[in-house]
Protein backbone atom coordinates (compact mmCIF):
# COMPACT_ATOMS: atom_id res chain seq x y z
CA UNK A 1 0.00 0.00 0.00
CA UNK A 2 1.38 3.42 -0.86
CA UNK A 3 2.01 6.03 1.80
CA UNK A 4 -0.83 8.16 0.47
CA UNK A 5 -3.28 5.27 0.62
CA UNK A 6 -2.13 4.42 4.14
CA UNK A 7 -2.62 8.00 5.24
CA UNK A 8 -6.20 7.92 3.97
CA UNK A 9 -7.03 4.71 5.79
CA UNK A 10 -9.86 5.50 8.17
CA UNK A 11 -10.04 2.28 10.12
CA UNK A 12 -7.57 -0.43 10.98
CA UNK A 13 -7.63 -3.63 8.90
CA UNK A 14 -9.63 -6.43 10.54
CA UNK A 15 -7.38 -9.43 9.94
CA UNK A 16 -4.37 -8.19 11.97
CA UNK A 17 -6.87 -7.13 14.64
CA UNK A 18 -8.33 -10.66 14.75
CA UNK A 19 -4.88 -12.26 14.85
CA UNK A 20 -3.71 -9.98 17.67
CA UNK A 21 -6.92 -10.54 19.60
CA UNK A 22 -6.61 -14.31 19.20
CA UNK A 23 -2.97 -14.25 20.20
CA UNK A 24 -3.87 -12.28 23.34
CA UNK A 25 -6.59 -14.80 24.21
CA UNK A 26 -4.30 -17.79 23.69
CA UNK A 27 -1.53 -16.22 25.79
CA UNK A 28 -3.83 -15.35 28.63
CA UNK A 29 -5.33 -18.86 28.71
CA UNK A 30 -1.90 -20.48 28.78
CA UNK A 31 -1.13 -18.29 31.78
CA UNK A 32 -4.18 -19.48 33.71
CA UNK A 33 -3.14 -23.02 34.71
CA UNK A 34 -6.53 -23.61 36.35
CA UNK A 35 -7.84 -23.64 32.83
CA UNK A 36 -4.97 -24.70 30.59
CA UNK A 37 -3.61 -27.53 32.73
CA UNK A 38 -6.96 -28.97 33.74
CA UNK A 39 -8.33 -28.93 30.22
CA UNK A 40 -5.31 -30.85 28.97
CA UNK A 41 -4.76 -33.13 31.97
CA UNK A 42 -8.27 -34.19 33.00
CA UNK A 43 -9.02 -36.19 29.84
CA UNK A 44 -5.74 -38.06 30.39
CA UNK A 45 -6.56 -38.70 34.04
CA UNK A 46 -10.01 -40.01 33.14
CA UNK A 47 -8.60 -42.15 30.36
CA UNK A 48 -6.12 -43.58 32.83
CA UNK A 49 -8.97 -44.49 35.23
CA UNK A 50 -11.57 -45.74 32.81
CA UNK A 51 -9.76 -46.36 29.56
CA UNK A 52 -6.41 -47.99 30.31
CA UNK A 53 -7.86 -51.09 32.08
CA UNK A 54 -9.99 -51.82 28.99
CA UNK A 55 -7.79 -50.30 26.31
CA UNK A 56 -6.69 -53.57 24.76
CA UNK A 57 -10.07 -55.30 24.85
CA UNK A 58 -12.12 -55.68 21.72
CA UNK A 59 -15.79 -55.58 20.83
CA UNK A 60 -17.44 -58.68 19.38
CA UNK A 61 -16.69 -57.38 15.86
CA UNK A 62 -13.01 -57.10 16.70
CA UNK A 63 -12.84 -53.29 16.92
CA UNK A 64 -10.92 -51.63 19.72
CA UNK A 65 -12.51 -50.65 23.03
CA UNK A 66 -9.51 -48.41 23.68
CA UNK A 67 -10.29 -46.41 20.54
CA UNK A 68 -13.96 -46.13 21.48
CA UNK A 69 -13.02 -44.77 24.91
CA UNK A 70 -10.61 -42.34 23.29
CA UNK A 71 -13.58 -40.92 21.40
CA UNK A 72 -15.55 -40.66 24.67
CA UNK A 73 -12.86 -38.71 26.42
CA UNK A 74 -12.10 -36.73 23.27
CA UNK A 75 -15.72 -35.61 23.30
CA UNK A 76 -15.36 -34.78 26.99
CA UNK A 77 -12.12 -32.86 26.34
CA UNK A 78 -13.55 -30.66 23.59
CA UNK A 79 -16.94 -30.08 25.16
CA UNK A 80 -15.44 -29.10 28.51
CA UNK A 81 -13.09 -26.61 26.81
CA UNK A 82 -16.10 -25.07 25.04
CA UNK A 83 -18.42 -24.92 28.03
CA UNK A 84 -15.78 -23.72 30.50
CA UNK A 85 -13.80 -21.35 28.29
CA UNK A 86 -16.95 -19.55 27.22
CA UNK A 87 -19.00 -20.08 30.37
CA UNK A 88 -16.35 -19.03 32.84
CA UNK A 89 -14.09 -17.00 30.53
CA UNK A 90 -16.83 -14.70 29.28
CA UNK A 91 -18.39 -14.27 32.72
CA UNK A 92 -15.00 -13.41 34.21
CA UNK A 93 -14.23 -10.89 31.47
CA UNK A 94 -17.63 -9.28 32.05
CA UNK A 95 -17.00 -9.22 35.79
CA UNK A 96 -13.68 -7.42 35.27
CA UNK A 97 -15.38 -4.98 32.87
CA UNK A 98 -12.93 -5.84 30.14
CA UNK A 99 -15.80 -5.45 27.71
CA UNK A 100 -16.45 -1.84 28.81
CA UNK A 101 -13.07 -0.51 27.67
CA UNK A 102 -13.07 -2.70 24.57
CA UNK A 103 -16.49 -1.43 23.66
CA UNK A 104 -15.15 2.15 23.62
CA UNK A 105 -12.37 1.23 21.15
CA UNK A 106 -12.82 0.72 17.41
CA UNK A 107 -12.58 -3.06 17.94
CA UNK A 108 -15.78 -4.58 16.49
CA UNK A 109 -17.42 -6.88 19.10
CA UNK A 110 -17.68 -9.63 16.47
CA UNK A 111 -13.88 -9.73 16.16
CA UNK A 112 -13.53 -10.23 19.87
CA UNK A 113 -16.10 -13.06 19.88
CA UNK A 114 -14.51 -14.68 16.85
CA UNK A 115 -11.11 -14.55 18.58
CA UNK A 116 -12.67 -16.35 21.57
CA UNK A 117 -14.02 -19.05 19.26
CA UNK A 118 -10.68 -19.54 17.51
CA UNK A 119 -8.89 -19.65 20.85
CA UNK A 120 -11.30 -22.29 22.17
CA UNK A 121 -10.99 -24.36 18.99
CA UNK A 122 -7.18 -24.23 19.24
CA UNK A 123 -7.27 -25.37 22.86
CA UNK A 124 -9.73 -28.11 22.05
CA UNK A 125 -7.51 -29.27 19.19
CA UNK A 126 -4.46 -29.40 21.43
CA UNK A 127 -6.44 -31.26 24.12
CA UNK A 128 -7.58 -33.90 21.62
CA UNK A 129 -4.14 -34.29 20.09
CA UNK A 130 -2.56 -34.71 23.53
CA UNK A 131 -5.18 -37.33 24.38
CA UNK A 132 -4.57 -39.17 21.11
CA UNK A 133 -0.82 -39.19 21.69
CA UNK A 134 -1.40 -40.51 25.20
CA UNK A 135 -3.70 -43.27 23.97
CA UNK A 136 -1.25 -44.19 21.25
CA UNK A 137 1.81 -44.24 23.49
CA UNK A 138 0.50 -45.24 26.93
CA UNK A 139 -2.28 -47.61 25.94
CA UNK A 140 -0.77 -48.89 22.70
CA UNK A 141 -4.06 -48.50 20.86
CA UNK A 142 -3.53 -48.31 17.10
CA UNK A 143 -5.62 -46.24 14.73
CA UNK A 144 -5.07 -44.80 11.28
CA UNK A 145 -4.28 -41.19 10.44
CA UNK A 146 -7.58 -41.11 8.54
CA UNK A 147 -9.53 -42.15 11.65
CA UNK A 148 -7.69 -39.54 13.70
CA UNK A 149 -8.59 -36.82 11.17
CA UNK A 150 -12.23 -37.90 11.14
CA UNK A 151 -12.45 -37.86 14.93
CA UNK A 152 -10.80 -34.44 15.21
CA UNK A 153 -12.92 -33.01 12.40
CA UNK A 154 -16.19 -34.26 13.86
CA UNK A 155 -15.29 -33.16 17.39
CA UNK A 156 -14.40 -29.61 16.32
CA UNK A 157 -17.19 -29.14 13.81
CA UNK A 158 -19.76 -30.63 16.18
CA UNK A 159 -18.75 -28.28 19.01
CA UNK A 160 -21.05 -25.48 17.82
CA UNK A 161 -23.95 -26.29 20.21
CA UNK A 162 -21.49 -26.47 23.11
CA UNK A 163 -20.10 -23.04 22.22
CA UNK A 164 -23.71 -21.86 22.37
CA UNK A 165 -24.17 -23.48 25.77
CA UNK A 166 -20.96 -21.94 27.11
CA UNK A 167 -21.82 -18.48 25.80
CA UNK A 168 -25.34 -18.66 27.22
CA UNK A 169 -23.86 -19.39 30.64
CA UNK A 170 -21.11 -16.78 30.23
CA UNK A 171 -23.43 -13.95 29.23
CA UNK A 172 -26.14 -14.71 31.77
CA UNK A 173 -24.26 -15.52 34.98
CA UNK A 174 -21.92 -13.46 37.10
CA UNK A 175 -18.23 -14.27 37.45
CA UNK A 176 -18.71 -15.96 40.83
CA UNK A 177 -21.70 -18.04 39.83
CA UNK A 178 -20.43 -19.08 36.38
CA UNK A 179 -18.11 -21.94 37.47
CA UNK A 180 -20.87 -23.47 39.57
CA UNK A 181 -23.48 -23.04 36.85
CA UNK A 182 -21.17 -24.47 34.18
CA UNK A 183 -20.35 -27.51 36.33
CA UNK A 184 -23.95 -28.09 37.38
CA UNK A 185 -25.26 -27.90 33.85
CA UNK A 186 -22.46 -29.59 31.99
CA UNK A 187 -21.07 -32.38 34.18
CA UNK A 188 -24.36 -34.29 34.66
CA UNK A 189 -25.02 -33.92 30.94
CA UNK A 190 -21.59 -35.27 30.04
CA UNK A 191 -22.05 -38.17 32.45
CA UNK A 192 -25.54 -39.02 31.22
CA UNK A 193 -24.32 -38.92 27.63
CA UNK A 194 -21.87 -41.76 28.21
CA UNK A 195 -18.67 -39.74 28.14
CA UNK A 196 -17.36 -41.26 31.38
CA UNK A 197 -19.10 -44.63 31.47
CA UNK A 198 -20.39 -46.33 28.32
CA UNK A 199 -24.03 -45.43 27.94
CA UNK A 200 -25.26 -49.06 28.05
CA UNK A 201 -23.93 -49.27 31.59
CA UNK A 202 -26.09 -46.36 32.77
CA UNK A 203 -29.54 -46.74 34.38
CA UNK A 204 -32.48 -47.01 32.00
CA UNK A 205 -34.06 -43.62 32.87
CA UNK A 206 -30.79 -41.79 32.30
CA UNK A 207 -30.41 -43.46 28.92
CA UNK A 208 -33.90 -42.30 28.01
CA UNK A 209 -33.13 -38.71 28.98
CA UNK A 210 -29.72 -38.89 27.31
CA UNK A 211 -31.25 -39.22 23.87
CA UNK A 212 -32.40 -35.61 24.07
CA UNK A 213 -29.15 -34.06 25.31
CA UNK A 214 -26.80 -32.14 23.01
CA UNK A 215 -23.82 -33.86 24.63
CA UNK A 216 -25.27 -37.29 23.78
CA UNK A 217 -25.48 -36.49 20.09
CA UNK A 218 -22.08 -34.87 20.28
CA UNK A 219 -20.57 -38.06 21.68
CA UNK A 220 -22.40 -40.04 19.00
CA UNK A 221 -20.68 -37.89 16.37
CA UNK A 222 -17.34 -38.76 17.92
CA UNK A 223 -18.12 -42.49 17.85
CA UNK A 224 -19.01 -42.46 14.16
CA UNK A 225 -15.47 -43.29 12.95
CA UNK A 226 -15.36 -46.32 15.31
CA UNK A 227 -18.61 -47.74 13.90
CA UNK A 228 -19.89 -48.15 17.44
CA UNK A 229 -22.25 -45.21 17.57
CA UNK A 230 -25.81 -45.89 18.76
CA UNK A 231 -27.30 -43.56 16.19
CA UNK A 232 -26.41 -43.06 12.53
CA UNK A 233 -24.06 -40.15 11.74
CA UNK A 234 -26.81 -38.39 9.79
CA UNK A 235 -29.13 -38.30 12.80
CA UNK A 236 -26.33 -37.18 15.10
CA UNK A 237 -25.67 -34.31 12.70
CA UNK A 238 -29.35 -33.33 12.50
CA UNK A 239 -29.73 -33.36 16.28
CA UNK A 240 -26.50 -31.42 16.75
CA UNK A 241 -27.60 -28.89 14.15
CA UNK A 242 -30.92 -28.39 15.91
CA UNK A 243 -29.20 -28.00 19.27
CA UNK A 244 -26.74 -25.55 17.69
CA UNK A 245 -29.60 -23.38 16.43
CA UNK A 246 -31.34 -23.45 19.81
CA UNK A 247 -28.27 -22.89 22.01
CA UNK A 248 -26.66 -20.28 19.77
CA UNK A 249 -30.05 -18.53 19.69
CA UNK A 250 -30.11 -18.50 23.49
CA UNK A 251 -26.51 -17.26 23.51
CA UNK A 252 -27.38 -14.38 21.19
CA UNK A 253 -30.32 -13.45 23.40
CA UNK A 254 -28.18 -13.58 26.55
CA UNK A 255 -25.52 -11.49 24.78
CA UNK A 256 -28.04 -8.90 23.62
CA UNK A 257 -29.63 -8.65 27.05
CA UNK A 258 -26.22 -8.14 28.64
CA UNK A 259 -25.21 -5.54 26.06
CA UNK A 260 -28.45 -3.59 26.19
CA UNK A 261 -28.27 -3.47 29.98
CA UNK A 262 -24.79 -1.97 29.81
CA UNK A 263 -24.69 -0.09 26.54
CA UNK A 264 -28.10 1.43 25.81
CA UNK B 1 -16.53 22.54 10.39
CA UNK B 2 -18.12 19.90 12.55
CA UNK B 3 -17.26 19.92 16.22
CA UNK B 4 -14.96 17.14 17.41
CA UNK B 5 -17.38 16.23 20.17
CA UNK B 6 -20.92 17.39 20.56
CA UNK B 7 -23.79 16.75 22.93
CA UNK B 8 -26.95 18.58 21.90
CA UNK B 9 -29.91 18.67 24.26
CA UNK B 10 -28.75 15.33 25.60
CA UNK B 11 -30.97 13.63 28.15
CA UNK B 12 -30.19 10.29 29.72
CA UNK B 13 -32.38 8.35 32.10
CA UNK B 14 -31.57 5.08 33.82
CA UNK B 15 -35.03 3.88 34.72
CA UNK B 16 -36.50 6.57 36.95
CA UNK B 17 -33.15 8.27 37.51
CA UNK B 18 -32.42 11.24 35.26
CA UNK B 19 -28.65 11.33 34.96
CA UNK B 20 -28.57 14.06 32.31
CA UNK B 21 -31.28 16.65 31.81
CA UNK B 22 -30.51 18.48 28.60
CA UNK B 23 -26.76 18.88 28.24
CA UNK B 24 -25.19 20.97 25.47
CA UNK B 25 -21.44 20.70 25.07
CA UNK B 26 -19.60 21.49 21.86
CA UNK B 27 -15.88 20.86 21.74
CA UNK B 28 -13.72 22.04 18.83
CA UNK B 29 -10.45 20.60 17.57
CA UNK B 30 -7.49 21.42 19.79
CA UNK B 31 -9.52 22.34 22.87
CA UNK B 32 -8.63 20.98 26.28
CA UNK B 33 -11.83 20.77 28.25
CA UNK B 34 -12.38 19.59 31.80
CA UNK B 35 -15.81 18.39 32.80
CA UNK B 36 -16.01 19.10 36.47
CA UNK B 37 -18.66 18.15 38.98
CA UNK B 38 -19.33 16.32 42.22
CA UNK B 39 -19.82 12.55 42.27
CA UNK B 40 -23.02 11.52 40.55
CA UNK B 41 -23.31 14.84 38.70
CA UNK B 42 -23.40 13.20 35.27
CA UNK B 43 -19.77 13.51 34.18
CA UNK B 44 -19.25 9.86 33.36
CA UNK B 45 -22.64 9.62 31.70
CA UNK B 46 -21.69 12.57 29.47
CA UNK B 47 -18.45 10.84 28.47
CA UNK B 48 -20.29 7.58 27.82
CA UNK B 49 -22.74 9.37 25.52
CA UNK B 50 -19.87 11.05 23.65
CA UNK B 51 -18.27 7.63 23.15
CA UNK B 52 -21.44 5.83 22.16
CA UNK B 53 -21.21 3.52 25.16
CA UNK B 54 -24.67 4.79 26.05
CA UNK B 55 -27.38 6.20 23.84
CA UNK B 56 -29.12 9.47 24.80
CA UNK B 57 -32.76 9.08 25.81
CA UNK B 58 -33.37 12.37 23.99
CA UNK B 59 -31.13 14.75 22.09
CA UNK B 60 -28.03 13.64 20.29
CA UNK B 61 -24.35 12.84 20.62
CA UNK B 62 -21.79 13.29 17.83
CA UNK B 63 -18.16 12.30 17.51
CA UNK B 64 -16.31 13.95 14.60
CA UNK B 65 -19.73 14.79 13.20
CA UNK B 66 -20.79 11.15 13.11
CA UNK B 67 -22.59 8.68 15.32
CA UNK B 68 -20.20 7.90 18.20
CA UNK B 69 -20.48 4.17 17.50
CA UNK B 70 -19.07 4.71 13.99
CA UNK B 71 -15.80 2.80 13.69
CA UNK B 72 -14.16 5.56 11.66
CA UNK B 73 -15.01 8.15 14.31
CA UNK B 74 -13.85 5.90 17.15
CA UNK B 75 -10.61 5.16 15.34
CA UNK B 76 -9.62 8.81 15.87
CA UNK B 77 -10.20 8.74 19.63
CA UNK B 78 -8.36 7.23 22.58
CA UNK B 79 -10.18 6.44 25.79
CA UNK B 80 -9.38 6.04 29.45
CA UNK B 81 -12.43 4.96 31.43
CA UNK B 82 -13.24 4.63 35.10
CA UNK B 83 -13.95 1.18 36.44
CA UNK B 84 -13.01 -0.63 33.30
CA UNK B 85 -10.62 -3.54 33.10
CA UNK B 86 -8.09 -5.30 30.93
CA UNK B 87 -7.02 -8.91 30.74
CA UNK B 88 -4.93 -9.33 33.90
CA UNK B 89 -2.87 -12.17 32.49
CA UNK B 90 -1.44 -10.02 29.71
CA UNK B 91 1.69 -7.94 30.15
CA UNK B 92 1.78 -4.17 29.70
CA UNK B 93 3.61 -4.40 26.38
CA UNK B 94 1.25 -7.08 25.08
CA UNK B 95 -1.80 -5.01 25.92
CA UNK B 96 -0.35 -1.92 24.24
CA UNK B 97 0.48 -3.98 21.16
CA UNK B 98 -3.04 -5.39 21.14
CA UNK B 99 -4.71 -1.98 21.42
CA UNK B 100 -2.47 -0.58 18.69
CA UNK B 101 -4.07 -2.96 16.21
CA UNK B 102 -7.46 -1.34 16.84
CA UNK B 103 -6.27 1.93 15.28
CA UNK B 104 -5.28 2.70 11.69
CA UNK B 105 -2.21 4.83 12.44
CA UNK B 106 -0.85 3.83 15.85
CA UNK B 107 2.33 5.13 17.43
CA UNK B 108 5.16 2.68 18.26
CA UNK B 109 4.33 0.65 21.39
CA UNK B 110 7.58 1.75 22.98
CA UNK B 111 6.57 5.41 22.69
CA UNK B 112 3.14 4.84 24.24
CA UNK B 113 4.74 2.95 27.12
CA UNK B 114 7.27 5.77 27.59
CA UNK B 115 4.53 8.41 27.53
CA UNK B 116 2.85 6.57 30.37
CA UNK B 117 6.14 6.16 32.24
CA UNK B 118 5.81 2.37 32.32
CA UNK B 119 9.14 1.36 30.76
CA UNK B 120 10.12 -0.59 33.85
CA UNK B 121 6.78 -2.37 34.04
CA UNK B 122 6.55 -3.24 30.33
CA UNK B 123 6.93 -6.96 31.02
CA UNK B 124 4.72 -7.09 34.10
CA UNK B 125 1.32 -8.75 33.91
CA UNK B 126 -1.35 -6.10 34.28
CA UNK B 127 -2.94 -7.83 37.27
CA UNK B 128 0.28 -7.21 39.23
CA UNK B 129 0.33 -3.43 38.73
CA UNK B 130 -0.41 -0.99 41.53
CA UNK B 131 -3.45 1.27 41.31
CA UNK B 132 -1.44 4.20 39.97
CA UNK B 133 0.47 2.04 37.48
CA UNK B 134 -2.81 0.62 36.31
CA UNK B 135 -4.05 4.14 35.54
CA UNK B 136 -0.85 4.74 33.59
CA UNK B 137 -1.45 1.54 31.66
CA UNK B 138 -4.92 2.78 30.74
CA UNK B 139 -3.31 6.02 29.61
CA UNK B 140 -0.84 4.09 27.42
CA UNK B 141 -3.77 2.17 25.91
CA UNK B 142 -5.60 5.44 25.28
CA UNK B 143 -2.70 7.14 23.50
CA UNK B 144 -1.20 4.16 21.62
CA UNK B 145 -3.52 4.72 18.66
CA UNK B 146 -2.02 8.22 18.32
CA UNK B 147 -5.53 9.69 18.56
CA UNK B 148 -6.61 13.21 17.64
CA UNK B 149 -8.97 13.15 20.59
CA UNK B 150 -8.37 11.81 24.06
CA UNK B 151 -11.06 11.04 26.64
CA UNK B 152 -9.81 10.78 30.20
CA UNK B 153 -12.42 9.87 32.80
CA UNK B 154 -11.00 10.65 36.26
CA UNK B 155 -7.44 9.92 35.08
CA UNK B 156 -5.54 10.51 38.31
CA UNK B 157 -7.63 8.34 40.63
CA UNK B 158 -5.33 6.14 42.72
CA UNK B 159 -2.15 8.14 41.97
CA UNK B 160 0.07 9.64 44.62
CA UNK B 161 1.00 13.33 44.44
CA UNK B 162 4.35 12.74 42.79
CA UNK B 163 3.20 10.46 39.99
CA UNK B 164 0.12 12.62 39.52
CA UNK B 165 2.30 15.64 38.73
CA UNK B 166 4.35 13.78 36.13
CA UNK B 167 1.25 12.28 34.64
CA UNK B 168 -0.49 15.64 34.27
CA UNK B 169 2.55 17.15 32.61
CA UNK B 170 2.52 14.29 30.11
CA UNK B 171 -1.10 15.04 29.29
CA UNK B 172 -0.20 18.70 28.85
CA UNK B 173 2.51 17.76 26.34
CA UNK B 174 -0.01 15.73 24.41
CA UNK B 175 -2.40 18.69 24.41
CA UNK B 176 0.37 21.03 23.28
CA UNK B 177 0.82 18.82 20.24
CA UNK B 178 -2.60 20.04 19.14
CA UNK B 179 -4.74 17.15 20.35
CA UNK B 180 -8.22 17.60 21.70
CA UNK B 181 -8.62 16.42 25.28
CA UNK B 182 -11.78 15.89 27.25
CA UNK B 183 -11.26 14.96 30.87
CA UNK B 184 -13.52 14.59 33.85
CA UNK B 185 -12.43 15.26 37.35
CA UNK B 186 -13.83 16.28 40.67
CA UNK B 187 -10.72 18.27 41.55
CA UNK B 188 -10.95 21.92 40.63
CA UNK B 189 -7.14 22.28 40.79
CA UNK B 190 -6.68 19.46 38.32
CA UNK B 191 -9.13 21.01 35.90
CA UNK B 192 -7.46 24.39 36.39
CA UNK B 193 -4.00 22.93 35.81
CA UNK B 194 -4.84 21.21 32.54
CA UNK B 195 -7.81 22.74 30.88
CA UNK B 196 -8.39 25.96 29.03
CA UNK B 197 -12.10 25.53 29.45
CA UNK B 198 -14.14 24.07 32.30
CA UNK B 199 -17.65 22.75 31.97
CA UNK B 200 -19.31 22.34 35.35
CA UNK B 201 -22.05 19.74 35.55
CA UNK B 202 -24.32 19.34 38.52
CA UNK B 203 -27.35 17.10 38.83
CA UNK B 204 -27.41 16.43 35.12
CA UNK B 205 -27.22 20.00 33.80
CA UNK B 206 -24.37 22.26 32.74
CA UNK B 207 -24.25 25.03 35.31
CA UNK B 208 -21.16 26.81 34.01
CA UNK B 209 -18.98 26.69 30.92
CA UNK B 210 -16.08 29.12 30.92
CA UNK B 211 -12.33 29.61 31.26
CA UNK B 212 -10.81 28.32 34.52
CA UNK B 213 -10.11 31.85 35.79
CA UNK B 214 -13.73 32.82 35.42
CA UNK B 215 -15.00 29.64 37.02
CA UNK B 216 -12.70 30.11 39.99
CA UNK B 217 -13.89 33.68 40.48
CA UNK B 218 -17.48 32.49 40.50
CA UNK B 219 -16.90 29.62 42.86
CA UNK B 220 -17.13 30.56 46.51
CA UNK B 221 -13.83 30.14 48.28
CA UNK B 222 -14.90 30.36 51.92
CA UNK B 223 -17.66 29.07 54.14
CA UNK B 224 -18.68 31.50 56.89
CA UNK B 225 -20.71 30.44 59.92
CA UNK B 226 -21.72 32.63 62.89
CA UNK B 227 -24.41 33.10 65.50
CA UNK B 228 -26.07 36.38 66.30
CA UNK B 229 -27.78 37.38 69.53
CA UNK B 230 -31.28 37.29 68.06
CA UNK B 231 -33.15 35.30 65.38
CA UNK B 232 -32.24 37.04 62.13
CA UNK B 233 -34.57 38.14 59.36
CA UNK B 234 -33.54 37.76 55.73
CA UNK B 235 -33.60 41.54 55.13
CA UNK B 236 -30.98 42.08 57.83
CA UNK B 237 -28.53 40.16 55.62
CA UNK B 238 -29.76 41.39 52.26
CA UNK B 239 -27.17 42.57 49.75
CA UNK B 240 -24.19 40.82 51.31
CA UNK B 241 -21.55 39.46 48.85
CA UNK B 242 -22.46 35.87 49.52
CA UNK B 243 -24.43 32.88 48.31
CA UNK B 244 -25.95 29.73 49.69
CA UNK B 245 -27.31 31.74 52.60
CA UNK B 246 -29.03 29.62 55.27
CA UNK B 247 -30.59 31.24 58.35
CA UNK B 248 -31.65 28.97 61.19
CA UNK B 249 -32.90 31.27 63.94
CA UNK B 250 -29.85 33.16 65.17
CA UNK B 251 -27.45 30.89 63.29
CA UNK B 252 -26.20 31.89 59.81
CA UNK B 253 -24.32 29.83 57.21
CA UNK B 254 -23.16 31.23 53.90
CA UNK B 255 -20.52 30.97 51.20
CA UNK B 256 -18.42 33.89 50.01
CA UNK B 257 -15.41 34.81 47.95
CA UNK B 258 -14.86 37.99 49.96
CA UNK B 259 -15.31 36.97 53.59
CA UNK B 260 -13.45 40.06 54.87
CA UNK B 261 -15.67 42.51 52.98
CA UNK B 262 -18.69 40.51 54.02
CA UNK B 263 -17.83 40.57 57.70
CA UNK B 264 -16.96 44.28 57.54
CA UNK B 265 -20.45 44.89 56.21
CA UNK B 266 -22.00 42.64 58.88
CA UNK B 267 -20.24 44.60 61.64
CA UNK B 268 -21.14 47.92 59.98
CA UNK B 269 -24.79 46.92 60.20
CA UNK B 270 -24.27 46.45 63.92
CA UNK B 271 -25.11 42.78 63.99
CA UNK B 272 -23.81 40.80 66.95
CA UNK B 273 -21.44 38.04 65.80
CA UNK B 274 -20.49 35.06 67.99
CA UNK B 275 -18.90 31.66 67.33
CA UNK B 276 -17.50 32.91 64.03
CA UNK B 277 -16.01 30.27 61.74
CA UNK B 278 -14.39 30.98 58.40
CA UNK B 279 -13.13 27.93 56.53
CA UNK B 280 -12.25 26.93 52.98
CA UNK B 281 -15.32 25.70 51.14
CA UNK B 282 -15.04 22.20 49.75
CA UNK B 283 -15.96 21.50 46.18
CA UNK B 284 -19.48 20.35 46.99
CA UNK B 285 -20.09 23.69 48.69
CA UNK B 286 -18.36 25.58 45.92
CA UNK B 287 -20.76 24.03 43.45
CA UNK B 288 -23.66 25.23 45.58
CA UNK B 289 -22.67 28.78 44.67
CA UNK B 290 -22.85 27.99 41.01
CA UNK B 291 -26.14 26.17 41.41
CA UNK B 292 -27.77 28.99 43.31
CA UNK B 293 -26.49 31.57 40.83
CA UNK B 294 -26.68 29.83 37.48
CA UNK B 295 -24.61 31.46 34.76
CA UNK B 296 -26.81 33.05 32.09
CA UNK B 297 -25.60 30.78 29.30
CA UNK B 298 -26.34 27.74 31.42
CA UNK B 299 -29.80 28.69 32.60
CA UNK B 300 -32.16 25.72 32.34
CA UNK B 301 -34.32 25.94 29.25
Amino acid sequence: MSVAAAARREVAPLLPMLLAQTRAQVLSYIRIPAFSVTSLALPLVFYTFFGLPNANKHFADGSSVGLYLMCSFGAYAVSSVMVFSFGIGVATARGQKIDLLQRATPLPPAISILANVINALLYALVAVLVLMAFVLLAAGVRFSIGTAFQIVGLLLAGALPLIGLGMTIGYSSGPNAAPAVANLVYLPMAFASGMFLPIDQLPEFIRTIAHYLPTYHYAQLAYAPTHHAEEPLGWALVWSGAWAVLLLGLAVRAYQRDQSRKFS
Amino acid sequence: MAAVVELAGAHKSYGAVEALRGVDIRIEAGEVVAILGPNGAGKTTSIHLMLGLRQPTRGQARLFGRKPTDRGARSRAGVMLQESGVNGALKVRELVQLFRTYHPHPMPARRAIAMAGLEEQADVQSARLSGGQRQRLYYALAVCGDPELLFLDEPTVGMDVESRRGFLSGIRDFADAGRTIVLTTHYLEEADELARRIVVIDRGVVIADAAPREIKSRVAGKRVVFTSDHPLQADELAGLPCSGLVIEGARVRLLSNEPEALLREVFRRGLEVRDLEVAGADLEEAFLTLTSRPAPEAAPR
